[in-house]
């Protein structure tokens, strides 16, 4: 996703600050792309605007990093952007502490992007030691498992900027968020990101895409397309409002799912040209007996360049 | 007596047909030569069957669906990857000894005969059930890094290639020995053939 790092200054209203809630924004082992994403939010400077904030790295805010690392204050809202790594220290002094001190007083910690969730693409520098906040992958083995009940894990590599708008806007008119086993808020995870892709009737008579970028077919064949069994509403939530992966012809690599970033994204994985893994709660005897029938047919329409078919017979 | 229900009689006219296909041709075998068989009225055969084209379909589903349970029963148990190749080359030459005409229909009618499956069985449509459980069996060999991963047509001809050719050396009495007694070694020889190279 192409998304542009904003070079003004996000300004923000300073008039009634005592009634926003006090938003903390920290940063483990990242590479900036949620902020990035988050940036890229159409009502940004409204939904900021919400809140005082107190430290953004990316943001002119109210206090400097050295004066958080000081733990002399408490924050309402926690964002916690990047895989935790209990060795990592910024000032000098080690993320768990300042982490742990803002978690305790926080009444809402969200754990931004696949590595704060699960660990994702920075626990690869060190897997025995990294993890996301309170999950290593799926297992329940983070440093806030016991503030679990307050942590909202805003997967994706990186987020949609529509997810942490909807979960802040959420918090700040005090509504419940109703979230799944991994702490993902059901609006958002409930859906696969396979939902509401263009590709959907090529899936359905298992015609393959012949590439990358193609208009034609779909990408679980060959490509590596883990959409159907990925939580996400990528299709449904476009994409700089316009698009997103698999409509554009580039798989989805389930970037949302615990077991995020895995090898060969561009392939699919087979066992003697069998999918290895099947669509979300579909059997494989079940999936391979539709998949016998459907490719028994072969329709025309589906076969050529969308805007080469003249007939509709 | 017990009267027969209807689902017993389309069993029995089944069973007759793929007797009568297998022995003496499709195209050989009347409606009428089944009806006599079954012990019903031309008339009546068409309460259960529409056509020879459509019965012919339904033969070819019944042993799909029976291979395919055999083969699941196959699948779902505990056996290593190994036992099941030499249980599923069992079940297929205990079938081609005690339901012969099965086997025989299926490679001398079905096999043999396209013409008259291409409007109602296209492509897998009839014998789906069997395909998919052998594409499990494949799958899970796979993923138990037991069998080598490789296109499923190549390792599927591979395996019911040479048991189709056994059963049809059998059925023209060439084997010096019966079947069964060819059991092992041909799994031996299907799971070296397919089994992970090292
Ligand atoms: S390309 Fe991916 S998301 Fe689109 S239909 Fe195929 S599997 Fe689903
Ligand atoms: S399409 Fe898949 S890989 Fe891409 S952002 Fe969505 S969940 Fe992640």
């Amino acid at each position: 996703m192409i998304m542009n790092n904003p070079s003004q200054k996000i300004s923000i209203m300073r008039s009634k600050l005592e009634l926003k809630p006090r938003l903390l924004w920290l940063q483990g082992l990242t590479c900036n792309a949620n902020a990035h994403s988050f940036f890229n939010l159409p009502n940004l400077e409204q939904l900021l605007n919400k809140f005082e904030i107190l430290y953004h790295p990316s943001l002119g805010t109210e206090y400097s990093f050295e004066k958080i690392s000081e733990c002399d204050m408490v924050c309402d809202v926690l964002i916690f952007e990047g895989t935790f790594d209990p060795l990592l220290k910024r000032n000098n002094i080690l993320m768990l502490n300042i982490l742990t001190h803002y978690a305790h007083n926080a009444k809402h910690i969200i754990g931004l992007g696949s590595c704060a969730s699960f660990g994702g693409m920075f626990k690869a520098s060190s897997p025995q030691r990294n993890t996301g906040l309170i999950f290593n992958e799926s297992l329940k083995e983070g440093p806030l498992l016991h503030l679990e009940e307050k942590v909202i894990n805003l997967s994706g590599c990186p987020i949609h900027p529509q997810w942490l708008g909807f979960t802040l806007n959420m918090i700040v008119q005090n509504r419940p968020i109703a979230v799944d086993e991994l702490h993902r808020p059901l609006e958002l995870y409930s859906h696969l990101a396979h939902h509401g892709c263009t590709r959907n009737e090529y899936f359905e008579w298992k015609v393959d895409s012949k590439g990358f970028g193609l208009k034609e077919g779909c990408l679980f064949y060959g490509q590596g397309c883990r959409a159907p069994m990925t939580h996400s509403s990528c299709n449904k939530i476009l994409w700089n409002e316009v698009s997103s992966k698999t409509r554009n012809g580039t798989p989805c690599f389930g970037c949302t799912e615990p077991d995020f970033p895995r090898t060969d994204l561009f392939s699919t994985k087979t066992n003697m040209s069998i999918p290895a893994d099947v669509p979300l709660g579909v059997s494989k005897r079940s999936y391979l007996t539709m998949v016998g029938m459907a490719k028994t047919f072969s329709i025309k329409r589906l076969e050529g360049k969308l805007i080469d078919y003249k007939k509709t017979d | 007596m017990a009267r027969i229900s209807k689902e017993e009689r389309k069993e029995n006219i089944i069973i007759m047909a793929l007797n009568l296909f297998s022995t003496q041709g499709f195209y050989s075998t009347t409606i009428p030569n089944i009806a006599e068989k079954v012990g019903m009225s031309v008339g009546n055969f068409y309460n259960y069957f529409t056509s020879k084209d459509l019965l012919a379909k339904e033969l070819i589903l019944y042993i799909s669906d029976y291979l395919g349970n055999e083969i699941q029963k196959i699948n779902e148990s505990d056996l290593s990857t190994e036992e099941k190749t030499h249980a599923i080359v069992k079940m297929y030459f205990n079938m081609a000894t005690k339901r012969p005409e099965m086997i025989e229909y299926f490679l001398r009618v079905y096999l043999s005969n396209r013409e008259v499956f291409s409007e109602n069985c296209e492509g897998m449509t009839c014998v789906s059930s069997f395909i998919t459980e052998m594409m499990i069996f494949f799958d899970k060999g796979v993923s138990d890094g037991d069998l080598h991963n490789q296109d499923f047509f190549s390792a599927f001809g591979l395996f019911m290639g040479y048991l189709g050719g056994m059963v049809f050396l059998n059925g023209e009495k060439i084997l010096p020995e019966p079947i069964n007694d060819y059991e092992q070694s041909i799994s031996k020889n299907i799971y070296n053939a397919l089994k992970t190279r090292t």
